[in-house]
């Protein structure tokens, strides 16, 4: 099944070609399997399971390290289940934090099961409405490059901007399972000791 | 830090514990190296609350529902910065799937839980969670310690914060209803 929409991983690759030192949070699924496609680094912490995490460890991350920009790639059921996480992380204002929404409407692990995007819900609306300093959607791959220049830029608060995508399950391209290896080697890219 | 030195250097006597415990455990908290702070209100955590909020050197964040707190904590920790989470027990029951990050990639996780539903309690509803908070903790892999005193809550917070932060272990401390008393209308 393939809907209209942009290539996720083409998307994703140019997003982090220009990520230039930024940190990056993957939401479990696809997500993770396309930040991993682009290429294995210590600065991505892959979320394997804990839906609804990703853009929150990207404020707890966000706020650790107020000198670096925090990159968070989700997918649209992920950020569903943190409908809240929208109104805390726009009340909490971090300036380096970006949550990059891989939209296509569906819940692509389970069986391509319509979601509430796919039905209407408008995330950026949500966020711009909730007090993110700028979002936006994006149709078509070539805007993605317009939007790296956009977050290349300061921030005056978090911003969200969703990526509407195709819907297609891609074969797979997995990183490690282990969270405390890539807890470890996340870690360590920041100078920051083990236990 | 024990909790008579902690007395001490907070210039009240040990048995003023059973009072100012509040003031005590924001001093053992700072003195462990807390630099964020995620809450969802609760009137036993309101003396914390309040001192964290003044505190230019702690992040205070605000959450709509507990298990945000979770992720946030696991986040700050990639970062290098070490957090605690302020809940009640209802919190607890919110918070179950969200604690596998923590408990899965064995990050510091120090949770202070205040009690309802289980002393002098008089919201029934209140009482299914509060029955289940340290089952539900237990069972997804977190260590519960509990505390009935305001000595008991200081000395219980200290060792959980250096167990929590030199141990990678993921601990909630539960602190009991008989201690934060009847809630008042």
């Amino acid at each position: 099944m393939v809907t209209s929409g942009m290539e996720r991983r083409a998307a994703v690759a140019t997003l982090l070609a220009a990520r230039n030192g930024a940190l990056v949070v993957s939401g479990l699924g696809s997500p993770t399997y396309d930040v991993h496609a682009a290429g294995d680094a210590a600065g991505n912490y892959y979320l394997w399971g804990a839906m609804g995490g990703a853009a929150l460890v990207g404020l707890g991350l966000a706020q650790a390290q107020p000198g670096r920009r925090v990159m968070v790639i989700t997918g649209d059921g992920e950020m569903l289940m943190a409908y809240g996480a929208l109104a805390t992380i726009a009340v909490a204002a971090p300036r380096n934090l970006d949550v990059i929404v891989l939209d296509n409407g569906h819940y692509g692990e389970t069986g391509m099961q319509v979601s509430h995007t796919g039905r209407g819900i408008d995330l950026a609306a949500v966020a711009q409405a909730s007090g993110f300093a700028q979002t936006g959607v994006l149709y078509e791959g070539a805007e993605v490059a317009g939007l790296c220049d956009t977050l290349a830029q300061p921030a005056d608060g978090p911003r969200l901007f969703v990526l509407k995508i195709a819907a297609e399950n891609l074969p797979r391209s997995l990183p490690p399972r282990d969270a405390t290896h890539i807890k470890t080697r996340f870690r360590a890219h920041l100078g920051l000791t083990p236990c | 830090m024990t909790a008579d030195t902690l007395a001490r250097t907070t210039g009240d006597v040990a048995s003023d514990l059973a009072v100012h415990w509040p003031e005590a455990v924001y001093q053992t908290l700072k003195a462990a190296g807390v630099g964020l702070m995620a809450y969802v209100p609760d009137a036993g955590h309101a003396t914390l609350i309040q001192r964290f909020a003044g505190d230019p050197g702690v992040i205070s964040n605000l959450l709509t529902t507990e298990e945000e707190g979770i992720a946030i904590a696991a986040g700050a920790w990639l970062g290098g910065m070490r957090a605690v989470l302020l809940m009640q027990s209802s919190g607890v029951g919110n918070c179950v799937n969200m604690l596998s990050l923590p408990v899965q990639a064995r990050m510091p996780l120090l949770m202070l839980v205040t009690m309802r539903g289980e002393w002098d309690e008089f919201n029934p509803w209140q009482v299914p969670m509060g029955r289940a908070t340290q089952t539900v903790l237990e069972a997804i892999g977190v260590t519960v310690l509990r505390a009935e005193t305001g000595r008991d809550v200081v000395e219980t917070v200290a060792q959980a914060a250096t167990m929590a932060f030199d141990g990678d272990q993921q601990i909630a401390v539960l602190i009991g209803q008989r201690l934060l008393g009847k809630k008042k209308w």
